[in-house]
């Protein structure tokens, strides 16, 4: 098994066991991992949200891009940041 | 109950709460029964069998309020799990509330079509314990013939299954050498994590503390080769690492914080804010069968007997680490100092932390002499009369 890069082409998902949930009790959005939650901020809720295995990279940073009226270069640097930490963890597949 | 690391939360978490935090994890020990005698285990030494259970809906009712509470995650443990027969029923439950649903098991006792009957009811991960990375040795540890190959078969369950899998490893003088070996054959069982933990002394390891602590150069030689493999796999496997206590600068973050982040349900229903809790004598703890889970992560006595740092004691009292570590292991303390709200002895500020040396060169040895098996005390049937 080789390690997996981002590349504009990829269809980002979360990995089965990896779950995005609202939190009622918390009033906050959480990644459920393994052994572990992340809190989850607006924007990388918006991220996660897009990253249904469908979707390329490419599009989910255009569409945020838009969204957010941003500088499309700064969006992918934050998605990159997110994503790449999550498949660091093998939270994410590609 | 194999897992020997404290749960784990994301590093926003803040450090110090003002307020009492809803708990994020629960450990419920659904029975004692396991096929399994490993000398680790850090089931308390008294354990009740079969008939001292709570029934299937005890246990649905606990995580129906559990999800209400803030619980996240519910790591379903013993014993062994699967000795339970409602196992399934109990998933389904606990998937039905959004509930994050952990299986803790050593495989024994799973079957292909049982398995495959947890991931439909919604199980979500499964944590595989391995005794050694060879099987003789593994089936020696674990006192039980076959295991190695056992688990062998359920790891392919998972990964046939798509589910997340993580190995559980506790290290002692009789696998210490193969380490690192058991990082590199969690990889090739397609593990996403691997806990991988030296032996902390509670419950049976306390007991069986002679025949465990390896030498401290056979742990830091340990240690080092599994660091070395972080770099190795990043982005395969997850490394969870849990030093050697005895041979540490400062004590680890016990549960990160006692009544903090998670609570343990014993077989019987009773809440703990840890399994060696109840090691700790004159400590009042409450059942969930007589209260409510919101009322006993409140208000139990037990729970708020090291909250905060008005029990601390120099020189955790002014110690900038407080926040970091809480002081250590209130079990720890009681069982190696007599005190539980003392400094955690394996702290090297500790007054006491000269104790630890001389256990270390008392208990530690190369060599593997034989262990007191982990077993259930039968419960007499019936009274005499
Ligand atoms: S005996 Fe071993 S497998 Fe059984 S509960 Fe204890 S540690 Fe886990
Ligand atoms: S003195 Fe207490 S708080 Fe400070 S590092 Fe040691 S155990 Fe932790």
């Amino acid at each position: 098994m080789t390690v997996e890069e981002l590349a504009p082409e990829s269809r980002p998902h979360l990995l089965r066991g990896v779950k995005l949930k609202n939190d009622q009790v918390r009033k906050t959005w959480v990644l459920l991992a393994p052994e572990r939650y992340l809190r989850l901020n607006a924007i990388s809720v918006d991220i996660l949200q897009r990253c249904d295995g469908a979707a390329a990279l490419s599009t989910i940073v255009d569409d945020l891009a838009e969204k957010y009226s941003a500088d499309r270069t700064m969006i992918e640097r934050d998605v990159r940041s997110l994503l790449n930490s999550l498949l660091e963890k093998r939270m994410l597949g590609l | 109950m194999t897992t020997q690391s404290t749960p784990q939360v994301s590093a926003q978490a803040p450090a110090q709460i003002p307020a009492l935090q809803p708990p994020s994890a629960m450990l419920a020990e659904l029975t004692y029964r396991c096929p399994l005698a490993c000398p680790y285990c850090s089931n308390p030494l008294q354990m009740g069998g079969r008939e001292t259970e709570m029934p299937t809906d005890a246990w649905k009712d606990i995580f129906t309020q559990a999800a209400a509470l803030g619980i996240l995650h519910v790591h379903m443990s013993g014993g062994e799990p699967a000795s339970r027969r409602d196992l399934r029923e109990l998933v389904a439950h606990c998937a039905s509330l959004g509930l994050y649903t952990n299986l803790i098991t050593s495989g024994v006792g799973l079957t292909k079509a049982s398995f495959a009957e947890l991931a439909a009811a919604g199980l979500d991960h499964v944590q595989l314990s391995i005794q050694d990375a060879e099987a003789k040795s593994a089936d020696w540890i674990g006192g039980y013939e076959g295991g190695f190959a056992k688990k062998l078969e359920v790891a392919h369950w998972v990964a046939e299954e798509g589910l997340p899998l993580t190995i559980n490893a506790v290290i002692h003088r009789a696998n210490v050498a193969r380490a690192a070996d058991m990082v590199d054959f969690a990889v090739r069982l397609g593990a996403r994590r691997i806990e991988i933990a030296h032996t902390q002394y509670y419950g049976w390891a306390l007991r069986n503390r002679s025949h465990l602590m390896p030498t401290r150069a056979q742990s830091e030689k340990a240690y080092a080769e599994v660091e070395e493999r972080r770099e190795r796999y990043k982005g395969q496997i997850v490394i969870d690492h849990v030093a050697p206590d005895y041979h540490a600068k400062f004590p680890k973050a016990c549960m990160s914080g006692w009544g903090r982040m998670s609570m343990n349900v014993t077989p019987q229903g009773k809440v703990l804010p840890c399994h060696a809790a109840e090691t700790i004598p004159g400590l009042e703890f409450w059942n969930a069968r007589e209260k409510s889970l919101a009322d006993i992560w409140t208000n139990s006595p037990g729970f708020n007997a090291y909250r905060g740092d008005d029990w601390m004691q120099e020189p955790c009292r002014s110690c900038e680490r407080k926040t970091v570590d809480f002081g250590g292991c209130r079990c720890q303390a009681m069982a190696l100092v007599g005190d539980a709200a003392a400094c955690d002895p394996i702290c090297s500020k500790s007054p006491r932390h000269d104790l630890i040396a001389e256990i270390a060169a008392r208990d530690s040895a190369e060599e593997v002499a034989g262990f007191t098996p982990r077993r259930i005390e039968r419960a007499r049937e019936k009274s005499p009369v």
